[in-house]
């Protein structure tokens, strides 16, 4: 009897296979975009988790400010100096390495060519905190270090715009009214997860910086690198007890420095990430209300339509309840043939978005059974009204009807 | 067929039975106190003036349709005292329709459309085919099984009413104007199945009709007016 009932139910929709497939077009489209979305989603979340593996979850980095947004230039909280980042390294014995850094966006011009790019005041240790790489040149003398020349080291990304082919070493670009020569070049880091380029960044000793482009003896951030003998957690702990000591912060007082360590920041993007998903999911959602509602529509359609057919079937002996359940299955068949395309779509959505965003395409079973499941639910829930009219029909009023 | 009249006393039996629809000034008295009896085994042939109560009459009769007033015992049992799918399930068992306008689904096959009351029945594949091609031979369709109703005559068509009717093995078929919309050949043709069915098969049938020639293929003849039965006698076959 079911097996018959949605034998029926196939054939009816096929019968009418262009006005079924306008019908399901918005399950289709509901059920592709919570597809695609959320595996794009969950492959870019994953492949922020993997980046921050890749750079090490052991790099603290300490900021000015009680929020890590409100850091930088904007913030009232004193700034730290070279003293306090030697200070940490030399204290603290499960910091292996610190690099002092302070920076800020100018324009770098060579010849014809410039680029607007972070312009990074640090030392040598940075290199080696951060795992940069010479690709070609050096890196700082001690000499230029101590007495602020104007050499820099370039970042893959303003090399190429403004070197191209050609050998940077030894030319000059210049900085706001600084003329800065070129030691050294970095190797590529490549683009993080969520696009932004890491290797656009000008490099130059500390008090170059301090003194031609910032005009202070400020640090604005401490970036550190942890041994990987101490847990994460106790090297924060342990660090946010010697800044406050450092910076004579009472007890009652709050920390007026930030520490965030990679996999906070990962957790951050992955948090935006969930947001995202989720609100597109909403509106995906949305998407699968409008189609259920394109069902409720068509079944009611149909049910009119084949008024005599249920008379029919009611005056040789179908209860309501049977009538009840062959509309009801005819809407979920429906529904769930639209869920079966958009399934398909939605993973055929979610290669393509995983290639062009780049992050790993991570088939989801649990979301594409959701995903169908819901599909059937929307079946049910608007399939229920057209249903429940075809099987209070009057069997004599309906065989009546023309 | 020993299963046949296990209660002794007609087949079907209303008493005092009224239909009224609307209320008030508005009140249609559709049947109006209405008592028949039919036995097991009769060919009964209902005629009268349009809007005399004959199609309420079979709709009450078979079932489709409560009583305003009255009783109405079928095989013993009232149906006037049951839910709307306590009457499906007596029609489903029990009884056969036959309609004016054949009443087949479209673009489904001859065979299909007489399984469908099988489908309800319960019956598996094989047995509903089974069943389906038996009553299609009755009608001396056999070879049509396979075609749709668009591709059949109306006589052939309702030719598969009358399968899909005996298909499931009723006690009773009931036949409103069932030659209504054929020419006079077609309408000799379905009352000479219907004819044979009854004698054969002892098969119980009632049916309305407007032409003398029709009702003659009965044995007994009500004649209604307003609602009431005028006249009910033995046809001159019969006689
Ligand atoms: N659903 C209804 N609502 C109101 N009145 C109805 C309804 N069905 C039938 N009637 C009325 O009941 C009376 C009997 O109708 P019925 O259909 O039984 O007549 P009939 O004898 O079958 O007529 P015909 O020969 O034209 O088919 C008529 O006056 C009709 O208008
Ligand atoms: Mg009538």
């Amino acid at each position: 009897m079911l097996w018959e009932t949605i034998k029926l139910a196939v054939q009816a929709i096929f019968r009418n296979a262009l006005r079924s497939f306008l019908t399901v077009l918005g399950i289709v489209i509901g059920v592709a975009a919570v597809i695609a979305m959320v595996i794009v989603g969950q492959g870019s979340a994953q492949q922020v988790t993997s980046d921050v593996e890749k750079l090490g979850s052991n790099v603290l980095m300490v900021m000015p400010g009680q929020d890590a947004f409100e850091g930088g230039p904007g913030t009232t909280d004193p700034p730290f100096s070279l003293a306090d980042n030697n200070a940490v390294e030399r204290e603290l014995s499960f910091v292996d390495i610190a690099a002092p850094i302070a920076a800020s966006r100018a324009r770098v011009v060579f010849g014809n060519e410039n680029r607007r790019t972070d312009i990074v005041g640090t030392d040598n240790r940075y290199f080696a905190a951060a795992d940069w790489e010479i690709e070609r040149g050096r890196v700082f003398e001690p000499s230029e270090i101590q007495s602020g020349r104007p050499v820099c080291v370039l970042g893959e990304t303003v090399r190429d715009s403004l070197f191209g082919n050609a050998n940077p070493i030894g030319e000059t670009v210049r900085i706001k009214a600084l003329s800065c020569t070129v030691i050294g070049h970095v190797k590529s880091k490549g683009a993080s997860t969520f696009g932004s380029d890491q290797d656009d960044f000008v490099l130059m000793p500390l008090k170059t910086f301090q003194r031609r482009i910032a005009g202070n003896p400020d640090v604005t951030m401490m970036y550190l690198s942890i041994s990987d003998r101490i847990e994460a957690a106790r090297a924060q702990e342990g660090l946010e007890r010697f800044l406050r000591d450092l910076r004579r912060i009472g007890p009652r007082e709050d920390d007026d420095f930030t520490v965030m360590d990679m996999k906070q920041i990962a957790t951050m993007l992955t948090g935006i990430t969930d947001v995202l998903t989720g609100l597109l999911s909403a509106v995906a959602a949305v998407s699968l209300i409008v189609g259920g509602i394109g069902i409720m529509n068509i079944m009611l359609v149909s049910v009119t339509e084949r008024t005599r057919e249920i008379g029919i079937r009611l005056a040789i002996g179908a209860q309501a309840r049977q009538v009840m359940t062959q509309f009801l299955i005819e809407a979920i068949v429906l529904s769930l043939i639209g869920g079966l395309i958009g399934v398909v779509l939605g993973l055929a959505l979610a290669v393509l978005g995983s290639n062009a965003l780049n992050v790993p395409f991570t088939p989801d079973i649990g979301i594409v059974l959701l995903a169908f499941a819901f599909s059937a639910a929307v079946g049910v829930v608007f399939g229920f009204f057209p249903a429940r009219r075809a099987a209070r029909m009057d069997p004599i009023e309906a065989l009546r009807r023309e | 067929m020993a299963d046949r009249s296990a209660t002794p006393g007609p087949l079907i039996a209303l008493r005092g039975i009224s239909r009224i629809y609307g209320a008030g000034e508005t009140e249609v008295r559709a049947l109006d106190d209405v008592d028949l009896s039919i036995d097991d085994g009769e060919f009964v042939a209902i005629m009268g003036p349009s809007g005399s109560g004959k199609s309420t009459a079979m709709n009450v009769i078979g079932c489709l349709d409560a009583p305003t007033r009255g009783d109405y015992l079928f095989d013993g049992v009232n149906v006037a005292r049951l839910s709307r799918d306590q009457r499906a399930l007596l029609r489903r068992h029990y009884l056969g329709f036959i309609f004016q306008g054949y009443n087949l689904l479209p673009r489904t096959s001859a065979l299909h459309n007489v399984e469908l009351p099988l489908i309800y029945k319960g019956l598996g594949r094989a047995a509903r085919r089974d069943a389906a091609l038996r009553a299609l031979a009755k009608v001396g369709l056999a070879e049509r099984s396979h075609h749709d109703p668009s591709e059949l005559s109306g006589g052939q068509q309702q030719r598969v009413a009358i399968a899909r009717a005996l298909a499931g093995n009723p006690r009773v078929v009931l036949a409103d104007e069932p030659t209504g919309n054929l020419d006079s050949h077609m309408s000799v043709e379905i009352m000479e199945v219907l004819r044979d069915l009854n004698h054969r098969e002892g098969l119980t049938i009632v049916m309305v009709t407007h032409e003398e020639d029709m009702a003659a293929y009965a044995d007994r003849l009500i004649w209604m007016v307003d609602g009431r039965i005028e006249r009910d006698a033995p046809t001159k076959r019969a006689a």
